[in-house]
């Protein structure tokens, strides 16, 4: 049997990755699906808290709160691709470094 | 057995999809990637058997939301030479590198710390019925919310990418 660490360790992984990305890169898009990325570690994490619970049986509160996360990055990708568009359409260009209107 | 072994074989895929999402070079093959990773976490959510979980991962991450992505992509069609030029400096890469770093060693430290007791799940653990069941009695507030929030997501969507309305 596989102990729920690994799984842990492995979204912790995965949203270090994620981190990495929306600070080091300049993609909008590339960001963008980095934050994906940890949206996703923290459903490996909530999932693996459902089935290992640290004390008390098996919950599925977990599960419901997957989900609740799953329909919430759904809105959030149709939200932030619109976004993305329109910056591109005003601006010709996607790179984080060049949307810096509010500072001067 | 099986378990350990279909668990090292999700986990490295998901970990080597999303290395690939934050190190390609071109949004596309970073979009591919991605859609491995969410493949491979389907697999491992099967394995702590969340069956309706892995398969809305496929449906509407793998399925709904990478396609939103490719379509986005495809439309800007940002150019090759542009993407090219990104490099990552190394005042960022390094601020970047070490504060992933330190995230995963202060969280991975406590996760190995605990002690997980054994806990046997019922037997419709992660079903569409049970886990319907707990959306529709204690999150009921919540899961309508959702729909408005869906909504809201539509209407935002068109209202910013479409220049007239």
């Amino acid at each position: 049997m596989v102990s729920p660490a690994a799984y842990l360790i492995v979204g912790a992984i995965l949203f270090a990755l994620g981190l990495f990305g929306v600070l080091a890169r300049r993609n909008a898009l590339t960001i963008f699906m980095s934050v994906e990325l940890m949206l996703n570690a923290a459903n490996l994490t909530f999932l693996t808290f459902a089935r290992h619970p640290l004390r008390g049986p098996p919950s599925l509160d977990g599960h419901a709160i997957a989900f609740f996360v799953i329909a919430v990055a759904a809105a959030e990708a149709a939200v932030g691709l619109a976004v993305i568009i329109a910056v591109f359409r005003t601006r010709g260009t996607v790179e984080v470094d060049a949307l810096r209107t509010l500072r001067n | 057995m099986i378990e350990t072994v279909l668990f090292w074989i999700f986990a490295v895929l998901a970990v080597l999809g999303g290395a690939g999402v934050v190190l390609s070079r071109s949004p596309l093959n970073g979009a591919m990637s991605l859609v491995g990773a969410f493949f491979a976490l389907a697999g491992l959510y099967l394995l702590l058997s969340a069956q309706l979980l892995a398969a809305l991962q496929v449906l509407v991450y793998a399925g709904a939301i990478m396609v939103l992505f490719l379509f986005v992509i495809m439309l800007l069609n940002v150019g090759a030479d542009e993407v090219r030029q990104e490099r990552i400096g190394p005042i960022r890469g390094g601020v970047a590198t070490l504060t992933s770093l330190a995230a995963l060693a202060l969280v991975g430290r406590e996760f190995l710390r605990i002690r997980f007791p054994f806990a046997r799940p019922p037997s419709d653990f992660g079903t569409v019925a049970a886990v319907g069941r707990v959306l529709f009695s204690d999150f009921t507030l919540p899961f309508e919310a959702t729909s408005l929030l869906l909504l809201a997501g539509i209407l935002g969507a068109v209202v910013v990418a479409k220049g007239k309305i």
